[in-house]
């Protein structure tokens, strides 16, 4: 159905603005692209006002190029600079109020089970650190405790960038930063380890550095979060702004966190690996 | 250890055997049966035959009562989804999801709870979703009381809602199946919220004539909104796209303006149904009278028993029942009043917002006396005779 809506009527494509020609002709819809593709094909996101050098929006970029199938798919999100990224992609994105992503998913996704039951939609809240385990804590948890069927993305750039550089919960201890004059008190938040306690079906703990490696977790979180259970990435999308890091060594600085203290990671339950198998098999 | 028993295969969700009908043969044609039934089992009356897809609950007195029968109606089958949310916030944020998805999507709370709601609540008008929500009044917070008072009402009236207020058991059946449709209309698209005095209405039985279980509502058509569904199937408003809405600049104002202006205007637009649905807008007693009550909820209840007291001495007073707040019906209140001398606004809370909404609706346009009260608050009942003294005292002071 959304495909089609998606193609314009005979005789109407040439009237349209090129950027959406190239989103009928070259788009990624009912294809999937591998991240060697980019620049050969129209991606979902392409401008946006995001600052240069910045890493989020690689990420971004790369999220909306693994989207199984974005024509099937609602973004939810909240406060934060991934907004300003995401609310450009050619998928419907709902920027709801603070810190309600994972309640407002959860109505949504159960709504749309509701209504288009012959047809799986795609839910998936990609916010930032603050907006998903400060603001954000109590729906996030009861979301996965609810084991709610879509897929939660964390932009961690360990602060909040939006509003100018604040301490979150996701910032390492120590860290000086605005809200934390004397070095942010306490340790960074556990979340991959809060999803395991909650029993997220599967977590992944990603740094920008393979695009490949990314688009096969996104894939993977989305595909189980629409078949088993909840499932969860959490990112480093670091901010060059507020960590000074300068813009040539945005790269350089993913890799050394990565290798750090940010390492890939991936915990996948037994129902989902089982699951994961036999998709991945029949594609082979 | 779980003690829940599956259904069987044979098992058929009672609301599949409904048959579906609107709002105006659900309230002004079908026959009706009287009941002697609670406020909250008006409430779960009034959603068994709403055709509700998703129902979210959290519980808090006096509320309670009401979404644990919603409970029921979905193990029976009468509501397709429902879960127990983890709180006020995600509760009335997940229900906004719900209606997103094009749903017809139904909750309740009681003061503090809408409260805690509130800024997921206020958010409900401008995304043009259509959420019903009960609200069971109740004192807010502090010092701590469960008792009816409707005062959080006051919170609601300039977000956009929808508000409607019930007198009694009866009118939060009629009030609940008209808010479901009317919010639906495409030139309406707002969600709506349903008040009623607590304990005083929830709590205690009263007379409720309803129409038989085996109709509800026509289903909601989720392709029909102002505001398209979040569904991918068709294109998105694009408030939450373009980038100039999100920053401080002259188009994010006007767009911010517009918009507002927009959904106050569908307000206004949502009276003519309610006119239809629950037979005008207010309801009028002894037009002809020179002094006048005007009240909602269960105020207008002890006004009756005022004014039929003053009758009995040989006085005539009039009473105008406001039953939706917003839309307010500031013509038919000022045509009510306009040969009144005195007029008495019974309230059941400290702040008297009916007060200042009737005096702002009558300014300029109505001679009469406007009396700041009587009004009782923190969960006390409003004796008749507080009424009563209230008009004598009043008849002096404006003779």
């Amino acid at each position: 159905m959304s495909l089609d809506t998606v193609r314009p009527s005979p005789g109407f494509l040439e009237h349209l603005p090129i950027e959406y020609q190239d989103l009928v002709n070259h788009g990624q819809y009912g294809k999937q692209y591998k991240a060697s593709d980019m620049g050969k094909f129209k991606e979902l996101v392409e401008e946006h006002p995001m600052c240069a050098g910045c890493a989020m929006t690689l990420f971004i970029r790369l999220v909306f190029i693994g989207l199984p199938r974005p024509e099937h798919t609602v973004i939810v999100g909240t406060a934060g600079c991934g907004r300003l990224a995401i609310s450009q992609g050619n998928v419907p994105f709902i920027y709801g109020n603070y810190g309600d992503t994972n309640s407002t998913a959860s109505g949504l996704k159960r709504g749309l089970e509701l209504r288009f039951p012959n047809q799986k939609k795609d839910v998936i809240t990609m916010c930032g650190d603050g907006g998903l385990v400060d603001i954000g804590f109590q729906g996030l948890m009861h979301s996965w405790f609810r084991n709610e069927k879509f897929t939660t993305i964390m932009l961690d750039n360990e602060v909040y960038g939006n509003t100018g550089g604040q301490e979150s919960g996701m910032t390492m201890k120590g860290k000086v930063l605005k809200m934390a004059p004397r070095g942010k008190v306490d340790e960074k938040m556990d979340v991959v380890g809060l999803a395991k306690v909650a029993g997220v079906d599967y977590i992944a703990r990603i740094a920008p550095t393979n695009p490949g490696r990314v688009l096969r977790t996104v894939r993977r979180a989305i595909l189980i979060g629409r078949e088993i259970g909840s499932t969860y990435i959490q990112a480093y999308t670091s901010c060059n702004i507020e960590y000074s890091i300068p813009t040539p060594e945005v790269m350089k600085d993913a890799f050394a966190i990565e290798k750090e203290r940010y390492g890939f990671e991936e915990i996948i339950s037994e129902r989902a690996q089982k699951f994961l198998d036999e998709v991945e098999k029949k594609k082979k | 250890m779980s003690n829940a028993v599956a259904k069987p295969a044979s098992w058929v969700p009672k609301g599949d055997l409904q048959k579906e009908i609107s709002a105006e043969k659900m309230l002004l044609e079908l026959p009706r049966e009287l009941q002697f039934i609670t406020g909250s089992e008006a409430a779960r009356e009034a959603i068994k035959r709403a055709n509700i897809d998703c129902a979210i609950s959290y519980p808090i007195t006096p509320q309670s009562e009401t979404m644990q029968q919603a409970g029921y109606l979905f193990d029976e089958g009468y509501i397709k989804e429902y879960y127990r949310g983890e709180e006020e916030i995600g509760v009335m944020s997940a229900i906004a999801g719900a209606s997103r998805a094009g749903v017809r999507a139904l909750t309740a709370t009681s003061g503090p709870g809408l409260m805690r709601g509130m800024e997921a609540i206020s958010s409900w008008p401008g995304a043009r979703v259509t959420p019903v929500l009960l609200n069971m009044c109740r004192v807010i917070n502090t010092p701590l009381a469960i008792q009816p008072d409707n005062i959080e009402m006051s919170f609601i009236l300039n977000t956009g809602m929808i508000m409607l207020h019930a007198e009694n058991q009866q009118d939060f059946f009629d009030y609940t199946i008209a808010a479901c449709e009317v919010t639906e209309h495409v030139d309406v698209t707002l969600p709506a919220m349903v008040s009623v005095d607590g304990f005083f209405v929830t709590h205690a039985r009263g007379p409720v004539s309803i129409p038989s279980d085996e109709y509800k509502l026509n289903r909601r058509d989720g392709w029909k909104n102002a505001v398209p569904a979040m569904d991918n199937e068709n294109p998105p408003a694009r408030i939450s796209r373009d980038a100039p809405i999100q920053k401080s600049n002259f188009i994010s104002y006007h767009m911010h303006a517009s918009w507002q202006q927009e959904v106050f205007a569908a307000v206004e637009r949502s009276a003519k149904y309610f006119d239809v649905l629950l037979k005008g807008r207010v309801e009028v007693i002894n037009p002809e009278a020179e002094e006048f009550i005007i009240a909602s909820g269960s105020a207008v209840s002890q006004a009756r028993e005022a004014i039929r007291q003053e009758g009995e001495n040989g006085r005539t007073v009039g009473l105008v029942k406001v039953k939706t707040i917003r839309p307010f019906p500031s013509a038919q209140i000022i045509a009510a009043v306009k040969n009144a001398k005195r007029i008495l606004i019974p309230e059941f809370n400290q702040a008297g917002w009916l007060h200042k909404e009737v005096c702002s609706a009558l300014y300029g346009k109505c001679k009469a006396e406007i009396v700041n009260g009587p009004r009782v608050y923190g969960g006390m009942t409003m004796p008749t005779e507080m009424i009563l003294e209230w008009l004598q005292k009043t008849r002096k002071d404006f003779a």
